[in-house]
């Protein structure tokens, strides 16, 4: 399924968005946007891989050379299925697992390899928001103290950390007496607010968003997703947003990346992608998911058979 | 599942040389005069260091510790200082007394517990407040203090039970099973309130497993349920208890056949380490630390037949 | 259908959270207050408590509680009997019992704090490393360990004092230094365990240093466990050491409850009542520590007091409009009427989570169950089964299952309709199978207890679904188990079983929820294709709309606990009369535009 020589998309100037060429990205790191030609992200050719299990296994390649960029307050979506590899990408960026091969820069700044003490630094650049709301917070820690945390570790003094945290619940529309709760006290969707509110606390250019939405209620969904949205139109954060799901990285991501097996299979903008892709996995992604609609899903089934069930009844 | 058992053994005679030195250095530190102890206060000097000389004291401790160790390797212990006793003959003499309690005890506390445990995990209710409330109290209690109540009431007090002596049982079947009862039910008490405890609460934990309930979808009778499915996962914690119990039982055994005035190995601990006899005591440890090993791996072969999973690993 | 995420409306979001206040509960009084209370609260807690602080006050100022000393001994006394400023008599060597009793708790429970001293300051801080940092560390403190606990205590006391001498205080902390893989296993585990949690690794991305999560996240999740072992290990330590003392290995002459229990013991045909009060201060105070630690358990592990259903359970809102099912006739293979299921919490009062659901479905038809978590469906479908999780229960109402009650029926009956009347299918593949058997195993036993089929058979039978449900290798997943199969495949395994006695009726509940897109498809596939060719009738709960468009002929909409619409799929999904069903419609992403290409931010504003 997966073509190791047309992983890249063959028509970057599709439509009238900022000509993204891969190409170029990968090799020269050229003209990346028509408007800026500054990334605010830059990964390039990375690698990462684990220990294999048990003693002298060979080591599992998880990416296998993973090119990508984010501008300044672009959301850049990054699509795939379980064990495609598409958390480790944000692991990477975030330094929580070791590139094995290939670089990532931040701000023109090689980040792969930085020591703990940059890291720590860098830290008030990028931020991050787990899938799981329930598991992303500390569940014996009040939910003013997880909100102040990022605060306190980067200086704040105390006094002005609890104002700060006060408008921060106030910019993901919670109560201010949420501060005094537990976070079991709270409904999965407003977790989740928590842990946007935890990652917005020190101003971040990027955001690492790993499948926020994912464990939440359809209508919840929507409402976090307008959140962050808002968020972005307000003060101009970057995202990686990784989904499963490609109608909503449709809707909150400027382009698109495609990853399978752990190589990005097509990249491009986000209309283009989802509509009209080129590639066959993204394609068959894309039929795989049912519409809530009888009349469309019944053609798409059809379509879907016929391009892909080679049916042995 | 054989080279599994053999490196395990591997790894267990490691672990005896290594006790074995570190038990043999730690007690030659102190350096007491032997040749002096034995010969009394009112030998003269020479006597004393002749009698050191002969028993090899006057070398090297390292020297003397791998002297023990190529002859403990070809099975001889050595003799005692104080008695001149053969070391492996005599606790070859008084391994069957202690081993046959221990066999009774983990026989009776796995039959007790694990029925205790299944019957409160599965009907709950006022029978598992009864048998929790037991467990509780049967841990609570130290060992050798229900020893004393069991003796009180049952030797002393009813006449039922010898409280003291051993008949061997190929003396007396009838005498040997008197004598060993009351050691035996005052032993079991302990690890019967440790393992049902834990059955009890894992058969709980699997009861709620989602597996169960599609088992019972299929029709399957609840009882079939439960032995077939439910107790297979379970035994693997109510096992690992009862394995270190084993190992606890051997301290036991040190005041049970202390008080019952058993001819054990425990009683012989007793007796020959408060004069540092150091062949004895290396005999004993060594004998104790055998054991260990070869119970963790009777377990881990129990479980790895019960749990394919923990195989792998 | 649906309006587009709206990136152009900042105040949408910001001015709606979501209304759910069955999660919000009361307001949080402080935490510890509450634990306080619950402390307060608890018989146990309390009792053990005041019973613990009673020995220890008599311990620690027993001058003030006795006026004689413990080893003024006069052998005219031996034996005698309580009086005279003798509580409680005298011993075989005429000293005084009562003195004796309070000062031997002296070194008794001085020994036994030191211990857990010598324990807690050996096995936490190593446990922490170990668990935090793993690595070299890790292997090495994990073989020294299994190296302490392969030595019994007994044994190793004994020949520690041989060596060190008789100082009960040394042997105290020897003993410390054995119990220490009891802190250092418990806190390793908890550390192990949270290093994966991503709150460990949020706060790694926010900049923390090591030794700031460790004190701020991780001592604050072994803290409870840590009180509890200690209270567990005092107990023991106490016992032990009695033991030690009872053997005559303590110092000679000092008062220890274990030394006395051995005067005892000696003169146990003469005064067998000499065992009374050193045993009883001995188990008393033992007893005491280990039933504070069970109450510990509970007050501080407070988890909350939330149904065995987790997150199913919600109390309902205002009464909903009629169900819609419940006028005409029942349907003949699956007719539920006015159903209510409720539970009951742990402490005692009851919740109901269904306030009386109708539904209905005909042969061969597929009717989906539709609602957003907590909504009761999930409930609704175990109610059918006759399988609700331990604490619920059906309350009111009545299931029909081709025409046999299921509500109130004996296991018996029920059993007799599982598998071949009514079949399940669940939504997380993995944990729905038991991974001590092979996947022969799981297909076969249901066959052979139910259809009385011989191994050869049910084999053969097994073989044949494995390839109906389109497992390319039958004879090889046949063998497997569970953790060598993905979980598509271990899906398709558990739809052979729920079909393999020919049911009527499938209850599936999320069945493609657990599984990647592509896999969903073929699932539905696959789903679609045997309810066809066996015109079976379908029960199938899910939250996702496509996958209702999918399959379902009938939807009924589900939300806190009622029916709120039901009809035709068509009907719904285009027209939808309730305002819920709507907004459950509104937010399907489907038809949402695609986000605009980006622009340098100077130019879009």
């Amino acid at each position: 399924m997966t073509d190791p020589n047309s992983p890249r998309d063959p028509n970057p100037a599709h439509g009238s968005e900022p000509a993204h060429d891969p190409e170029t990205a990968a090799g020269g790191h050229g003209d990346t946007g028509g408007t800026d030609p500054k990334p605010l992200l830059d990964v390039r050719d990375l690698r990462v891989s684990f220990p294999g299990k048990g003693w002298r296994a060979p080591r599992t390649e998880v990416l296998r050379g993973v090119s990508l960029d984010i501008r300044p307050g672009e959301t850049l979506g990054l699509v795939g299925e379980s064990g495609s590899g598409k958390s480790t990408i944000g692991r990477a960026v975030l330094g929580l697992v070791p590139a094995s091969g290939g670089s990532i820069s931040f701000d023109g700044e090689r980040v792969d390899g930085a020591s703990r003490r940059r890291r720590r630094e860098l830290s008030r650049h990028i931020q991050v928001v787990f899938q799981d709301p329930y598991t992303s917070l500390n569940p014996s820690l009040l939910v003013g103290d997880t909100l102040a945390e990022p605060l306190l570790a980067h200086g704040v003094p105390a006094a002005e950390a609890r104002t700060r945290v006060a408008d921060l619940l106030d910019r993901v529309a919670l109560p201010r007496d949420a501060v005094h709760r537990l976070p079991r006290e709270f409904s999965g969707g407003q977790r989740q607010r928590v842990a946007i509110a935890r990652a917005l606390a020190i101003a971040p250019r990027l955001i690492v968003c790993d499948e926020p939405v994912s464990a939440l209620d359809l209508t919840t969904q929507r409402t976090v997703m307008d959140l962050l949205l808002d968020i972005q139109e307000r003060t101009g954060t970057a995202y990686l947003f990784v989904s499963h799901d490609l109608s909503v990285v449709r809707a909150l991501s400027h382009r698109v990346a495609v990853i399978h097996q752990g190589q990005i299979v097509e990249y491009g903008g986000a209309d283009r992608v989802t509509t009209d892709p080129e590639h066959p996995y993204t394609q068959r992604l894309l039929l795989s998911a049912p519409v809530a609609d009888p009349g469309r899903q019944s053609e798409r089934r059809a379509e879907y058979e016929r391009r892909f069930h080679a049916r042995a009844h | 599942m054989l080279s599994f058992i053999l490196r395990r053994l591997g790894s267990g005679l490691l672990l005896l040389v290594v006790i074995s030195a570190l038990a043999y250095l730690l007690l030659s530190l102190p350096g007491t005069d032997v040749g002096r102890h034995v010969l009394g206060p009112a030998a003269p000097q020479q006597a004393v260091d002749a009698h050191n000389a002969e028993l090899g004291l006057d070398r090297p401790v390292a020297v003397r510790y791998l002297d023990w160790l190529t002859s403990a390797l070809q099975g001889d212990l050595g003799r005692s200082w104080f008695t001149s006793e053969d070391v492996s003959r005599a606790l070859a003499n008084r391994l069957p007394v202690t081993v046959s309690l221990m066999v009774g005890v983990t026989l009776v506390t796995a039959v007790v517990s694990f029925v205790l445990g299944v019957w409160a995990g599965v009907r709950r209710g006022a029978v598992d407040r009864v048998v929790q409330t037991v467990g509780v109290l049967g841990y609570a209690l130290p060992g050798f203090l229900v020893t004393l109540v069991l003796v009180l009431v049952f030797a002393v007090r009813l006449g039922w039970f010898p409280a003291i002596g051993y008949t061997p049982l190929s003396q007396s079947p009838g005498g040997w099973l008197a004598t060993v009862t009351l050691p035996v039910l005052s032993l079991s008490v302990a690890g019967i309130a440790g393992v049902s405890q834990q059955v009890r609460s894992s058969v709980i934990e699997v009861m709620g497993r989602d597996y169960v309930r599609t088992l019972r979808s299929r029709g399957l009778p609840a009882s079939r349920v439960v032995f077939r499915h439910v107790l297979r996962s379970a035994a693997t914690p109510g096992l690992t208890v009862l394995g270190m119990q084993f190992v606890g039982l051997l301290g036991g055994a040190v005041i049970v056949e202390q008080i019952f005035g058993l001819p054990g190995i425990g009683a012989m601990t007793v007796q020959y380490t408060t004069r540092g006899d150091i062949p004895v005591i290396m005999g004993v440890v060594m004998v104790t630390v055998v054991g260990v090993i070869l119970t963790n791996l009777l377990v881990d072969v129990l479980v790895g037949w019960l749990n394919p999973k923990a195989r792998v690993s | 259908m649906s309006s587009p995420v709206t990136p152009d409306a900042p105040g949408r979001a910001a001015t709606q959270p979501e209304h759910r206040p069955e999660a919000a509960g009361p307001p949080g009084p402080g935490r510890r207050s509450a634990t306080v209370r619950r402390f307060l609260t608890s018989p146990q807690a309390l009792g053990s408590s005041l019973v613990l602080a009673a020995v220890v006050t008599l311990v620690v100022f027993a001058p003030l509680f006795t006026a004689h000393a413990p080893t003024t001994a006069d052998l005219e006394d031996a034996f005698g009997p309580p009086g005279g400023g003798h509580l409680l008599g005298f011993d075989s060597s005429g000293r005084d019992v009562w003195s004796r009793l309070l000062y031997g708790g002296r070194n008794t429970l001085g020994g036994a704090l030191l211990a857990v001293a010598v324990a807690l300051a050996v096995g936490v801080p190593s446990g922490l490393a170990a668990g935090y940092y793993g690595g070299w560390f890790d292997s090495l403190s994990n073989w020294w360990v299994n190296l302490v606990m392969a030595l019994p205590a007994m044994v190793v006391l004994l020949a520690t004092r041989a060596v060190l001498g008789t100082d009960v205080w040394v042997l105290m902390i020897v003993l410390g230094v054995l119990v220490a893989p009891a802190f250092y296993r418990l806190v390793r585990g908890a550390v192990a365990a949270m290093r994966g949690e991503l709150y460990v690794d949020a706060a790694r991305v926010f900049g923390l240093r090591d030794s700031r999560i460790i004190a701020r996240h991780v001592l604050v999740v072994v803290r409870a466990p840590v009180i509890i072992q200690g209270a567990l290990v005092a107990g023991m330590a106490i016992g032990l050491q009695a033991g030690l003392e009872f053997l005559g290995i303590g110092s000679g002459d000092l008062p220890t409850w274990g030394a006395m229990l051995n005067e005892a013991f000696t003169n146990i045909q003469r005064a067998p009542l000499f065992m009374l009060w050193p045993g009883l201060a001995l188990g008393l105070t033992s007893a005491t520590l280990v039933l504070l630690a069970a109450s510990l358990r509970d007050v501080l592990e407070d988890r909350g007091t939330a149904p065995a259903t987790g997150r199913g359970a919600r109390r309902g809102g205002a009464d909903a409009p009629t169900t819609l099912d419940s006028a005409g006739e029942r349907a003949d293979l699956l007719s539920v009427r006015d159903l209510a299921v409720t539970y009951t919490l742990a402490d005692g009062s009851s919740r109901e989570v269904v306030h009386g659901v109708d539904l209905d479905v005909r042969r061969g038809e597929v009717l989906g169950l539709v609602g957003e978590s907590g909504s009761g469906k999930t409930q609704t479908a175990f109610s059918v089964l006759g399988l609700l999780p331990e604490g619920g229960r059906v309350s009111r109402g009545s299931v029909l299952l081709d025409g046999t009650e299921v509500v109130g029926s004996t296991d018996r009956a029920l059993r007799n309709l599982r598998g071949d009347t009514v079949a399940y299918v669940p939504q997380e593949p993995m944990s729905n199978l038991d991974p001590a058997f092979t996947i022969g195993d799981h297909l076969t036993e249901p066959l052979r207890v139910k259809l009385g089929l011989s191994r050869a058979q049910a084999r053969e039978r097994a073989l044949d679904l494995l390839r109906q449900v389109e497992i390319p290798d039958p004879e090889r997943t046949f063998r497997s188990h569970p953790h060598q199969i993905s979980g598509g495949m271990a899906q398709r395994v558990l739809i052979a079983g729920a079909v393999s006695c020919d049911p009527d009726l499938l209850v599936a509940d999320e069945p493609t929820t657990a599984l990647d897109v592509t896999v969903q498809a073929e699932v539905l596939a696959l789903l679609r294709r045997l309810q066809a060719e066996r015109g079976m009738g379908v029960l199938l709960v899910t939250h996702n709309l496509g996958v209702v468009a999918d399959l379902c002929d009938r939807v009924a909409v589900m939300r806190d606990g009622r029916i709120v619409e039901t009809g035709t799929t068509e009907r719904i999904l285009s027209d939808p009369r309730e305002d819920y069903t709507r907004g459950l419609l509104d937010a399907v992403l489907d038809d949402t535009p695609a986000r605009a290409p980006w622009q340098p931010r100077e130019a879009a504003q």
